[in-house]
């Protein structure tokens, strides 16, 4: 009682199986490109951020108010920062789309968690980009002593 | 394993399990990075609710926490490069295996220098 499957009769490919720069573009290739890319220079950006706040001098001792005013006082250390936030955040949300793609079988369920992983992204990047553009080394309970 | 995955180049060996541990250190790094972010986010509201929330990041807990984030990050990091030369050298695919030894390697004596130098930092009574 087992079922037969025909063998295939015709040569046509179904549209949809078809590749070409119709179908979707080169984003995938671009994207695949850039966790490359992104990756090298994220190396470089996160080791430099790790090995200063937290191998040099008093290490996490050391961290709190004044030390971010302490960096942030420098463009070196704001250009830093804003490049580490947005090529993580996209490298990071590129690698969970892709995990998402892999695992949510439904297209609903894997709909809703891209739409989620996309304004979570988004919004990450706003706010920590604004943090930095609008640092006020006087903000409330500052204890620098140009503030006081 | 069972005998029908014998004979595959992939499943079961040292490819398989990198891209498992990249994943997984990979969605773990993400999570954190967006706690991360949130977190530094207050310097902008109250310094000292700042130092508040950092200060939690200071005692002896945390430091292995940060410890066990360093170590994905490293693992990450080096295997991210062997995946660049898996894709791009010429030889990267045959090497492939020698390569996530050398990755080992490297994260053992990165992650030890780390390791040390933040636990003495973080439990040395600063």
């Amino acid at each position: 009682m087992s079922v037969s499957i025909p063998a295939p009769r015709s040569q046509r490919i179904d549209p949809k199986y078809k590749r070409g720069p119709k179908s979707h573009g080169s984003f995938e290739k671009l994207a695949w490109l850039f966790m490359r890319l992104s990756g090298v220079v994220l190396i470089v950006l996160i080791f430099g951020h790790l090995f200063t706040n937290l191998m040099v001098g008093e290490g996490i001792s050391g961290i709190g108010f004044g030390f971010v005013a302490g960096k942030w006082a420098s463009p070196l250390w704001q250009f830093w920062d804003l490049a580490l936030l947005w090529l993580a955040m996209l490298h990071g949300a590129n690698g969970v789309r892709t995990v998402i793609n892999d695992y949510a079988e439904k297209h609903a369920t894997r709909a809703w968690l891209k739409g989620i992983l996309y304004v979570a992204t988004i919004f990450i990047i706003v706010l920590g980009s604004l943090v930095i553009f609008t640092f006020d080394p006087c903000v409330t309970g500052s204890q620098l002593q140009q503030c006081l | 394993m069972s005998k029908t995955s014998s004979g595959t180049l992939y499943r079961g060996h040292e490819g398989m399990w990198s891209w498992v541990g990249h994943r997984v250190t990979g969605v773990a790094i993400f999570l954190y990075l967006l706690v991360h972010v949130l977190d530094t986010a207050m310097v902008r509201v109250d310094a000292n609710a700042y130092n508040a929330i950092i200060s939690t990041y200071q005692t002896p807990w945390m430091a292995f926490g940060e410890v066990g984030l360093v170590a994905a990050i490293l693992f990450h990091a080096f295997n991210g490069l062997r995946l660049i030369l898996v894709d791009f050298w010429k030889q990267g695919t045959k090497y492939q295996r020698q390569m996530l030894w050398g990755v080992l390697i490297l994260w053992v004596i990165v992650f030890a220098a780390f390791a040390i130098r933040h636990l003495s930092i973080a439990l040395g009574g600063h």
